[in-house]
């Protein structure tokens, strides 16, 4: 399983490098974290400080969604190189970020803001019930 | 796939595979062919929505996206094309 915290992803043991197919352990553990929060990003980096600039243009989208910080969970795949891998293969999605909402893959970072732009990601997310209430806001 | 990538070939590759009729490819990488950003037309598309499209895409040119670091990605439809340069006025 990946992470304790919601930010930290723990390594897994593995075998050999140059894993060709993730191991059955591996795939267990992107699927909860997959479902371990509404929306979930998997990123280079942490969202205080992203690591690439898809990564950090993707942090600032769902920002400025008003996603709720208690429904998102973020993994750094650079903290582990079995994620790293496994979970291009787990989503058959060549590069890094990810978005999912409720444990379906949405897509990387063009997808993410062309559906920012188009108002289809706010209307993602607000089915997901996962922005910030909007009186809360506004305080 | 070991040498490396230039814009040239990367735009003539997407219009074999996807069979675009309009490519515009940047290389954002100054010149170490690890970084693009492209524009496809293709009419393939047609009927598909985002994610099918990027992934029609990014299974086309897996082999070059594995290669390099940044590769980011705008697809449409003849139709959808020029609706584009009529809204944004670009050519």
């Amino acid at each position: 399983m990946f992470a304790s915290t919601m930010l930290r992803v723990r390594s897994i043991i593995r075998p050999t490098v140059g894993l060709r197919f993730m191991s059955a352990e591996t795939k267990k553990a992107i699927t909860e974290a997959v479902s371990s929060a509404p929306v979930v990003l998997f990123m280079k980096g942490t969202p205080e400080a992203p690591a690439c600039g898809f990564s950090r243009a993707t942090i600032q989208m769902l920002g400025q969604q008003g996603v709720d910080p208690a429904k998102f969970a973020a993994y750094n795949v650079l903290e582990d190189s079995d994620l790293r891998q496994g979970i291009k293969e787990y989503s058959d999605w060549p590069t890094i970020p990810q978005l999912y909402v409720d444990s379906e893959f949405v897509g990387g970072c063009d997808i993410i803001m062309s559906m920012a732009q188009s108002g289809e990601l706010s209307e993602v997310l607000e089915k997901a019930n996962a922005l910030v209430p909007e009186e809360e806001e506004k305080q | 796939m070991s040498s490396v990538l230039n814009s040239d070939q990367l735009v003539k590759t997407i219009k074999t595979r996807l069979q675009a009729n309009e490519v515009e490819v940047q290389d954002m990488s100054g010149g170490c062919g690890q970084a693009f950003a492209v524009i496809i037309v293709s009419d393939i598309f047609k009927g598909k929505n985002k994610l099918t499209r990027h992934r029609m895409v990014n299974n086309a040119l897996s082999e070059e996206i594995s290669q390099i670091h940044a590769f980011t990605q705008k697809v449409f439809t003849t139709d959808e094309w020029e609706e584009q340069k009529r809204l944004y006025g670009s050519s």
